[in-house]
């Protein structure tokens, strides 16, 4: 399905559409206030993207620097070149510990690589500990936003799923007595398990160290209990040195929820004696969009999902209508490098209106991206219907006589064009859209009359 | 070839400008340390108090199982720190020393050496850092220049207690890890 059939299907539910509209927009409100109360603001954006330039221009060494100080602090470094290395070494690390249950806190880097299945198809059962990812979980959907993985459902929803799935009781909707009883759930889950799964938000070169942030406290829960601790980490999330965290942390929770900081900010940098760390470098597609010059500073993204805040489209058709990891805007320049034909919708899920470049904490310019990935879309796909009426247009811009006319006769039509014809079901374009009222003259009749 | 030569060959063959790094000026707030702190970590949802404000609030509490690596607060341990951290499950109260605070967000640097048990911040039903106001730092640039040599295995920054928004985007707090902070000035 493509990102628009996806989105009528969003919309079908007017209001819970527009209260994920207005949900989303208060986050991006309450980043823009924050963001605001640091008058360095924009400074830190401007060091963010050039740590982040000087990374991806440095990346081989950066990686190697990295392996060889982690390996001195005892963390053993793995190299994966796709998904389906990194899911087996994941599920190596497990048969010699004799795991069947594993603890896994928010990583969408495992998403991507479909981990869970994978685990699951070899008898191993997988427990997301984030409290929105448990909830989709037990659904079995994907996330719908990187931060907020639950933000489409409403709590109805998920007292009723709590009701068959932790036996709380029926109708009871209180948010607060529905997270305690996940908490004594994933509990149980967190004192059970020997191994548990994190992401990584930044891996540092110079001291070998990594960083896992979050607000639950849950990435935290698994490893310190667990025996063995595995990190899944895509090869650009290194920085160059520890003090640079200090620019990343200020950026980053503001940006996302507009936070000043996560509550629990966790440097790992040997593990505890006795236990094991290990940590998974991940390729899968990275080297080749780090290949694509148009498209290389996309992998500066810190997940941080503030350009799905802040996109009118994405807040108005859900994080599901991309039906790609990472939606939304930064999703639709990433995706594509991973399989153009799947997520050629993507890259025309956008009005370009340039707000998500404008909140982005590491300045990727993503709407530009968007309208490069349409170039590339429109080559490898050749002519269909828009194509032919953009080669009429073209036509009818080049001679001056022919724009006079039709420009005549698109006002009477626009006007005189039954409703029947606009919002009938084969014209796409009347779908949730509006024509606008034609003028009554052109620019040129206007400007005759008043400035000539 | 493996998968780590052929991802280091494969960037390393790829023609990249090269890109300076920058340095990082030493950023800094304005307001009294204190007062920024204190109102960061009410924003975080945690509390601070006094000496005499948490005495009598632990003390009122009637906690039975607790553990304190405070020197200050020895005496209000019931609990030794035990060898395994799954013994953590029912413990009540973890009463620790932080090492410094950062003014505009509340965190807190912990390591190895204030945690004892890494699991003890997350596992306790209560969590409480006792800080020396001396210690505060303006912004993460100047917490990360105090521990620019720091080698600890774990280090934390903690800013609050354990909190969700998952449901509905209303805040609840205690979701996986600890249910309340309190901070308290020595």
């Amino acid at each position: 399905m493509t990102h628009p059939e996806n989105a009528a299907e969003f919309l079908k539910d007017s209001q819970k559409a527009k209260w994920h509209d207005e949900t989303l927009w208060f986050v991006r409100d309450k980043r823009d206030k924050v963001s605001k109360s640091i008058p360095e603001w924009e400074q830190l954006r401007e060091l963010a993207s050039g740590i982040k330039n000087n990374v991806l221009a440095n990346l081989a060494d950066y990686l190697e620097e990295f392996e060889r100080n982690a390996t001195k602090n005892g963390i053993i470094v793995h190299w994966a070149a796709d998904s389906e290395e990194h899911n087996r070494l994941v599920l190596e690390i497990l048969q010699q510990q004799d795991c069947r249950a594993v603890v896994k806190s928010k990583s969408i880097l495992t998403e991507e690589c479909h981990l869970n299945p994978y685990l699951e198809k070899h008898g191993i059962e997988v427990v997301d500990t984030d409290l929105g990812e448990r909830i989709v979980q037990f659904l079995n959907q994907p996330p719908s936003h990187i931060v907020l993985p639950a933000i489409h459902l409403k709590k109805g929803e998920i007292s009723e799923l709590f009701h068959e799935k932790l036996k709380t009781e029926k109708g009871n909707e209180d948010p607060t007595y529905l997270t305690q009883a996940a908490r004594v759930h994933l509990r149980e889950k967190f004192f059970a398990a020997k191994v548990a799964i994190t992401g990584v938000n930044f891996g540092i070169a110079e001291t070998g160290e990594f960083v896992v942030c979050t607000n639950e406290g849950n990435a935290d829960m698994g490893v310190h209990l667990a025996q063995v601790h595995i990190a899944c980490m895509g090869i650009e999330k290194i920085l160059p040195r520890r003090k640079d965290l200090g620019v990343f942390l200020r950026l980053l929770a503001r940006s996302a929820t507009g936070q000043p900081i996560t509550n629990y900010n966790s440097h790992f940098r040997s593990p505890t004696p006795g236990k094991e760390i290990h940590i998974i470098l991940v390729d899968n597609g990275r080297t080749a969009q780090l290949a694509r010059e148009k498209f290389r500073n996309s992998l500066k993204c810190i997940r941080c999902g503030a350009c799905m805040n802040t996109c009118p489209i994405y807040r108005r058709s859900g994080g599901f209508s991309y039906n790609s990891t990472v939606p939304g805007p930064i999703g639709s320049i990433l995706s594509p490098g991973l399989d153009l034909k799947k997520h050629s919708s993507l890259p025309f899920a956008s009005t370009l209106c340039g707000s998500c470049t404008d909140v982005c904490p590491v300045k990727i310019n993503i709407h530009e991206q968007l309208y490069e990935w349409r170039q590339e879309v429109t080559k490898t796909q050749g002519e269909f219907a828009k194509g032919l009426a953009m080669k009429l247009a073209n036509g009818i811009f080049k001679s001056p006589l022919a724009y006079k006319i039709t420009g005549s006769l698109m006002r009477n039509a626009v006007k005189s064009l039954p409703n029947s014809l606009i919002y009938h079901p084969l014209n796409i374009w009347g779908k949730n859209r509006n024509l606008p009222d034609p003028p009554m003259e052109s620019f040129q009749q206007w400007y005759r009359k008043n400035r000539a | 070839m493996s998968s780590r030569e052929k991802i280091l060959n494969t960037i390393r063959s790829l023609t990249l400008e090269p890109k300076a790094l920058p340095d990082i000026p030493n950023l800094r707030g304005s307001g009294d340390l204190v007062e920024r702190f204190t109102q960061s970590i009410y924003g975080n949802k945690g509390e601070v108090l006094s000496k005499s404000e948490f005495e009598k609030w632990f003390l009122s509490s009637g906690f039975s199982k607790v553990i304190s690596l405070s020197s200050q607060f020895s005496k209000l341990a019931t609990l030794p720190l035990p060898e395994d951290p799954h013994a953590l499950d029912t413990l009540e109260v973890a009463i620790l020393d932080g090492q410094f605070g950062v003014a505009e967000n509340g965190a807190i640097w912990l390591e190895d050496s204030h945690l004892g048990l890494r699991a003890l911040p997350f596992a306790t039903e209560h969590l409480v850092i006792i800080l020396d106001p001396d210690s505060l730092e303006d912004t993460m640039h100047q917490g990360y220049e105090k521990i620019a040599g720091a080698h600890s295995g774990f280090g934390l920054f903690l800013a609050g207690p354990s909190k969700t928004a998952d449901i509905e985007q209303s805040l609840v707090i205690g979701a996986q890890g600890a249910k309340s902070l309190r901070v308290v000035w020595v």
